[in-house]
């Protein structure tokens, strides 16, 4: 378990995320990076930038 | 050996692809672009990618892309896309001149460098209603539809003053009259693997933006431009966007060099991470008679 940086719900890392997943907060939406797995740990999601795509 | 794989973003995409290098057994170098410290002022150094047989670039961001990929190429190293054609399907206008010379259709498309000329080239070349794309940029956005001259005035205007140096050069494009679909034709290698419709209610076709997803089937006449689409820019995996004119048939829009596919892959049945882990693979010699090396 990890909490919401914004909101601060308990937020379960599944057992299978990896460093960079992306998780969506379920509390306030907000999207979730996954920084660390042992012991799992959540940032803020970067905002997309102009060059991001495919 | 192992593999590279270019990462920041880890979405539904690369997830797939990292499971299918596993569901291989392949070794894979995980890097984050964020945290490389990478020399350019020497090719020597950075140990870690000594056994790296081949590069996987996955990076979300283009400048990102186009500027690691090349650095890890003048090092020697295999990459997949390669640099080239990461500028190339980054950069609209540089597709658009790619696609010319290898006489692939596409909509009429006009460049100009100022407010004005583009207005001249609307009102007396492409007509109303036309669509203005910044050249840089992905999913949709900022893609504007100009009616008439009072939205290319209002639209111009504002990348002019709110833009950055991207908007500088205008790339204009003949609104194509598509029925409510466009398509999108996943090429690796010198194979269409698959495609997809596109639908949506709304002119912007983007999955990005809503649009759903249907199989198309590969008439020979799509596969013969999805695949001189692909090797126009390059070739390597890429997702080639094409619209259906009335008038002029099928028209290439755009060629992905970073394809998005989560949804693609119920629709067409085609395991698509699959078939991009055996090709990167098979670029380094590590897939030898369907098993890894």
């Amino acid at each position: 378990m990890s909490n919401c940086p914004t909101c601060e719900i308990a937020i379960a890392v599944p057992a299978d995320a990896v460093e960079g997943e992306i998780l969506a907060c379920t509390g306030c939406d907000a999207e979730l990076e996954v920084i660390q797995l042992d012991p799992p740990s959540l940032c803020l999601a970067p905002e997309m930038d102009e060059d991001w795509g495919e | 050996m192992r593999i590279a794989f270019l990462a920041s973003r880890v979405r539904a995409e690369e997830k797939l692809l990292l499971e299918a290098y596993a569901a291989r057994g392949v070794d894979v170098l995980r890097v984050d672009p964020r945290r490389i410290d990478l020399r350019v002022d020497s090719l020597r150094g950075g140990a870690e990618w000594d056994d790296v047989a081949v590069v996987h670039d996955r990076s979300i961001s283009f400048a990102t892309s186009a500027h690691l990929v090349e650095a890890l190429e003048s090092r020697g190293m295999n990459c997949v896309n390669t640099s080239r054609v990461i500028r190339t399907c980054g950069d609209k206008m540089r597709t658009s001149l790619a696609l010319a010379r290898a006489a692939v259709p596409q909509p009429h498309t006009r460049v100009a460098f100022s407010p004005e000329q583009a207005l001249e080239i609307l009102e007396h070349e492409l007509g109303y209603p036309a669509v203005i794309k910044p050249t840089v940029g992905s999913w949709g956005r900022m893609v504007a539809r100009l009616n008439d001259r009072d939205a290319a005035e209002a639209v111009l205007e504002d990348r002019a003053v709110l833009g950055n140096w991207t908007h500088r050069t205008i790339y204009l494009q003949q609104l194509v009259d598509k029925p409510g679909r466009d398509i999108r034709a996943f090429v690796i290698g010198e194979q269409v693997i698959a495609a997809i419709h596109r639908h949506s209610e709304h002119w912007v076709t983007n999955t990005a933006r809503g649009a759903t997803t249907s199989n198309c089937s590969l008439s020979l006449d799509l596969v013969e431009i999805a695949s001189a689409a692909a090797k126009a820019v390059g070739g390597g995996i890429l997702a080639v966007d094409l619209v259906e004119d009335p008038q002029q048939g099928l028209l290439v829009l755009e060629v992905n060099h970073g394809m998005e596919f989560r949804n693609s892959i119920e629709a067409t049945g085609v395991d698509i991470a699959a078939e991009m882990a055996d090709f990167v693979l098979a670029q380094a010699g590590m897939l030898v008679g369907g098993g890894v090396r």
